[in-house]
């Protein structure tokens, strides 16, 4: 992976609290499983930035690398890859995900 | 892309030799699977960890030919 790809994801990740590596943005995500995280997160009411990989084949390729992560949507949390569309739906299901982003002082506002 | 589903539970299998694999074929046109893994080698693992463990045994398809793979992991409660 090129130095300046790995740079910047660090520097993305190490920026914002809550950023999710997606297909498309958060407002028109190109791809289900973006779309599903995009949901999750929305409706917790975190703020977080949507990068789109689609935009940037050497990030597309370059964040698979980084988190050893075949597969994009990728959500981090300060820093620390949280996983992807599958592990974040389940974590939310079970509480997991508010409890984590609470515990990590990410702001949690449910919208009815 | 198509992968056949009687692949994807043999890859799984070979990779993780106790587990229990089901595979659902979500729209039946061979491109959408959904996965059921229960092994107990999964205890003590992160989730991000057992999913690491399946695409491992998986061989780099996935996020290749396999695009569309819903995984759900699980440890077995007798584990």
């Amino acid at each position: 992976m090129d130095n300046s790809v790995a740079e910047r994801i660090k520097s993305d990740i190490e920026s914002n609290d809550v950023v999710l590596y997606m297909k498309g943005t958060p407002v028109f995500p190109q791809c289900g499983f973006s779309s599903a995280v995009v949901q999750v997160l929305t409706h917790l009411g975190v703020k977080f930035k949507g990068i789109d990989v689609l935009v940037d084949p050497s990030l597309r390729e370059g964040i698979k690398t980084f988190s050893s992560w075949p597969t994009i949507p990728q959500l981090y949390v300060k820093g620390e890859f949280v996983g992807g569309c599958d592990i974040v739906r389940e974590m939310y299901q079970t509480g997991e995900l508010t409890e984590m982003l609470s515990s990590k002082g990410v702001d949690v506002q449910i919208k009815a | 892309m198509a992968m056949d589903a009687a692949l994807i539970e043999s890859l799984i299998r070979e990779g993780i030799p106790d587990a229990e694999v089901r595979i659902e074929d979500l729209r039946g046109d061979g491109d959408h699977y959904a996965a059921y893994v229960e092994a107990a080698a999964f205890k003590g693992k992160t989730r991000v960890q057992q999913h690491k463990m399946v695409y491992d045994a998986l061989q780099g398809r996935m996020g290749g030919e396999l695009h569309a793979l819903a995984l759900q992991t699980s440890v077995p409660k007798d584990a």
